[in-house]
């Protein structure tokens, strides 16, 4: 392999990009790159020298003036970053993409109805597809959500995927992030980032576009409104305030669809009703989206310590005056241990198999698994059952022996929290390291809304783990993002089967 | 069709309101700093401090004087420019200005909130140098980008209630700024009756008319420097945008716009008040104004742009703070 040329000496080209056996997006084993790179591809190259890193350079800026930034936890110092970016995009083809969108109707169609079933007769569990310790052990689970009839019983309004590939390039699914995903903001301003930075690099491709999101998540969250409100029913969207490290999105959805993005504060429930506090009075409220964890949202009906909810609101969405979304109670489905059972799911409420399969998942909680996971901690991926952003998790082949005897502890400790998978070979796709291409790992997160019907945006949220050999792609782990390009079929592709 | 305006949120009013007021204060606040240092350059060397003036302006003598001490030009400009520990200071006003932007990026648009963010990282990335050597720039940089966040906001934003919470907040703002600087500069030219009529007197009257942008728009209504008439033009100028009338006439119409009651009128104690002080304004004249005294004016107008803040708050954002507990 010959040597790196420095950014002075010439543009920066893939001939010597190396995908080291694994599976990469861009490039086949052969090194050859896929047909539907090709054409970026050259773009790419075709960039006179320094190009592509003024531009690199110029996205930054944008992203730091726009103020796309998002809040570190326990990092007094810059609590504010810019989420990373990586010019080169990820492209997803028509025929691969058509897959994922059944593939996610169908699984979120199924979670939907477990989830109801839950909260209703628990047949799921009467039938033996699912043994109950597991639903009455899960810290998710919401008594008080039972018997509650969302409007088409549908618990599950955004859904927010997590896929990755393996080395065989096939996609599996990792989570299912069913309470309140985040994300899909950079979905939106990674594509607005990109058209204006680099232009070029569209030509001559049919990339679909993203930006029906906010009108499509309007509409579905105007659609559950109980009873028709004259002149039309009142949204807004509940956020735990500025300090939260989505609060970017939360403002940038309401902005985007046009409602108020209140905080706890604003908002009052009197006489069975939900009111939001204006300069004008009290102005009654229909459709919350709430950005905040079931836990937070009425002190009455959870944590009574929550300073970021409201009094009463749990009561009256149970009277149908307000309609909650995501439905409270819906993590249930998101319990890492009840995620192993969701391709039992699909079979029993939708009696085909799971299109897209999930990732073979340990369940600590059964004897023979806990001992197989606890020979094997230096191989596999320990989580926590309820844990998310990448925290309480061990990456067995990157830890050290004292990290892995901790987490044997806890596993034998509280067997029932714990799960463990494979570590899997993330997909890659070159991405701009100093001044060459590196492969990099990624995952992708589409976005699903779910009213009366199912729509999936044609697109995603590729997370990239930006250090060298990680497979952490969180942001709050020091992941950064990509665009990603869902292509539209081409006309003679139309009849294409996967 | 008709549809009803939008319900504007308590704590939004609020949060605009005091947007306004914070990056109109830190434009005044940056050209106080410029006008003086570019005063100091014309007068005779050793013609004495003439920075301690400015921090009167701002009316945080004392928390300056226990901070600081002496009124030297590096201890002035840095409390006034960049202490983090002065509420004042044009650092703590952007960055208060930005918090509040935050909390409210849904309600402004995303022009207003990008330039918001650029005024932030121009200031937040000069405080980390030292004492800048090239002062002037930096204030007219920071002048500029809050009139380029004025100009944007007039220019982007559908002018709704919220928008006039910003105009209010920022009328508000300016007209109490300007009776400030009067209310100083006067008090210290006048004893000076030796210099009337030499040249230092006519470069710091001009340097009180630069200090609210007024001197040229000064020069076009009376044309010769004259501190009656510099009283008049910057209390009583029907037109001019600092003047304090011009100001008290703006916040009469934002809050008439924002409860929707007739102009003349009034609905709540916030409407009152602004509009009493606007009829004041309007049928004031100059001479009676200096003749019981400018400082007992000027320090009247500042108790009732005090008391007309109180009412706002209690006219459109306390609801949430009487009830906020019970949440």
């Amino acid at each position: 392999m010959r040597n790196w040329r420095s950014v002075e000496s010439g543009p920066m080209q893939f001939s010597s990009y190396d995908t080291q056996g694994f599976y990469d997006e861009m490039f086949d084993e052969g090194g050859l790159p896929r047909p539907h790179a090709r054409l970026l591809l050259e773009t790419v190259e075709s960039l006179s020298e320094g190009h592509l890193l003024r531009y690199k350079h110029a996205a930054e800026r944008l992203l730091l003036q726009m103020g796309i930034t998002f809040n570190v936890y326990g990092d007094s110092a810059g609590t504010e970053r810019i989420f990373p970016f990586d010019l080169i995009p990820r492209i997803v083809p028509a025929a691969e993409w058509d897959h994922i969108e059944r593939g996610l109707k169908q699984r979120v169609h199924a979670l939907n109805a477990f989830i109801d079933d839950i909260y209703h007769d628990q047949k799921v569990l009467r039938d033996g597809i699912i043994p109950s310790e597991v639903i009455l052990s899960a810290v998710s689970y919401r008594k008080q959500c039972h018997g509650l009839n969302p409007p088409w019983r549908v618990w599950c309004h955004v859904t927010g995927t997590d896929l990755v590939r393996d080395r065989d390039g096939r996609y599996y699914v990792l989570e299912d992030n069913l309470r309140v995903p985040s994300g899909v903001s950079y979905v939106l301003e990674n594509r607005e980032v990109l058209k204006t930075i680099f232009p070029a690099v569209f030509e001559g491709l049919s990339v679909r576009p993203v930006n029906e999101y906010p009108s499509r998540l309007l509409e579905m969250l105007e659609s559950i409104a109980p009873g028709a409100a004259a002149g039309g029913p009142r949204v807004v969207l509940l956020t735990p305030g500025i300090y939260n490290s989505a609060y970017f999105e939360h403002s940038f959805l309401a902005q985007q669809m046009g409602v108020p993005l209140v905080e706890g504060r604003d908002l009052v429930v009197d006489g069975g009703a939900v009111f939001m506090r204006t300069t004008k009075g009290p102005q009654r409220v229909d459709v919350i989206y709430r950005r905040i964890d079931d836990d937070f949202l009425d002190p009455e009906a959870f944590r009574p310590d929550s300073l970021l909810g409201v009094s009463g609101l749990m009561a009256a969405y149970k009277a149908e005056r307000v309609a909650l979304a995501n439905a409270p109670g819906n993590g249930v489905a998101d319990d890492k241990v009840i995620y192993a059972y969701v391709p039992e799911m699909i079979r029993y409420y939708e009696g085909a198999d799971p299109i897209l399969p999930n990732v073979p998942t340990y369940l600590c909680w059964r004897d023979s698994d806990r001992s197989y996971v606890l020979e094997h901690l230096d191989e596999l991926v320990v989580k926590s059952a309820n844990e998310s952003g990448g925290f309480g998790m061990l990456v067995g082949p990157h830890s050290t022996r004292r990290q892995q005897e901790e987490f044997a502890e806890k596993i034998q400790a509280q067997p029932r929290n714990y799960i463990a998978q494979p570590t899997l070979a993330l997909s890659r796709v070159p991405t701009i390291v100093d001044d060459h291409f590196e492969g990099r790992h990624v995952d992708l997160r589409p976005y699903v809304l779910c009213g009366k019907e199912i729509y999936v945006v044609p697109g995603g949220l590729t997370r990239v783990a930006m250090t060298k050999g990680s497979l952490v792609v969180n942001s709050s782990q020091g992941g950064g993002s990509k665009d990603t390009w869902v292509l539209a079929p081409a006309p003679q592709e139309g009849q294409q089967q996967q | 069709m008709t549809l009803k305006p939008k319900p504007l949120l308590s704590r939004v009013a609020e949060a605009v309101y005091w947007m306004g007021r914070y990056i109109e204060r830190a434009e005044n606040v940056a050209r106080f700093i410029g006008v003086n240092q570019n005063l100091m350059l014309d007068l005779p060397g050793g013609s004495g401090d003439q920075w301690q003036p400015i921090i009167d302006t701002t009316g945080d003598r004392a928390a300056f004087l226990a901070r600081y001490g002496e009124a030297a030009q590096e201890n002035v400009v840095r409390f006034l420019a960049f202490d983090p520990e002065n509420p004042n200071s044009i650092y703590s006003c952007v960055l208060a200005a930005r918090e509040n932007a935050r909390s409210v990026r849904d309600t402004i648009s995303s022009e207003m909130w990008e330039q918001i963010n650029t005024v932030y990282l121009l200031i937040t990335g000069q405080s980390r140098k030292p004492l800048p050597q090239v002062l002037p720039e930096f204030c007219h940089q920071v002048r500029m980008a809050c009139h380029l966040f004025q100009g944007i906001t007039h220019g982007t934003m559908t002018h709704n209630e919220a928008w006039h919470f910003i105009r209010l907040g920022t009328t508000l703002e300016r007209a109490d700024k300007t009776t400030r600087i009067l209310d100083v500069k006067y008090f210290i030219l006048l004893p000076s009756v030796s210099d009337v009529g030499t040249p230092y007197d006519d470069i710091q009257w001009a340097a009180v008319l630069k200090s609210v942008s007024a001197f040229e728009m000064y020069r076009k209504r009376f044309g010769r420097i004259a501190p009656e008439r510099i009283v008049e033009f910057l209390l009583l100028d029907p037109e001019f945008p600092r003047a304090v009338r011009y100001c008290a006439g703006l916040a009469d119409q934002s809050v008439h716009a924002i409860t929707g009651a007739r102009p003349g009128g009034f609905s709540c104690v916030s409407e009152q008040r602004i509009g009493m002080l606007r009829s004041e304004l309007d049928y004031a004249e100059v001479e009676a104004i200096l003749k019981t005294g400018l400082h007992e004016f000027c320090d009247a107008m500042q108790v009732k742009m005090n008391t007309i803040d109180e009412c706002v708050l209690g006219d459109f954002f306390a609801q949430r703070h009487s009830s906020g507990a019970a949440i």
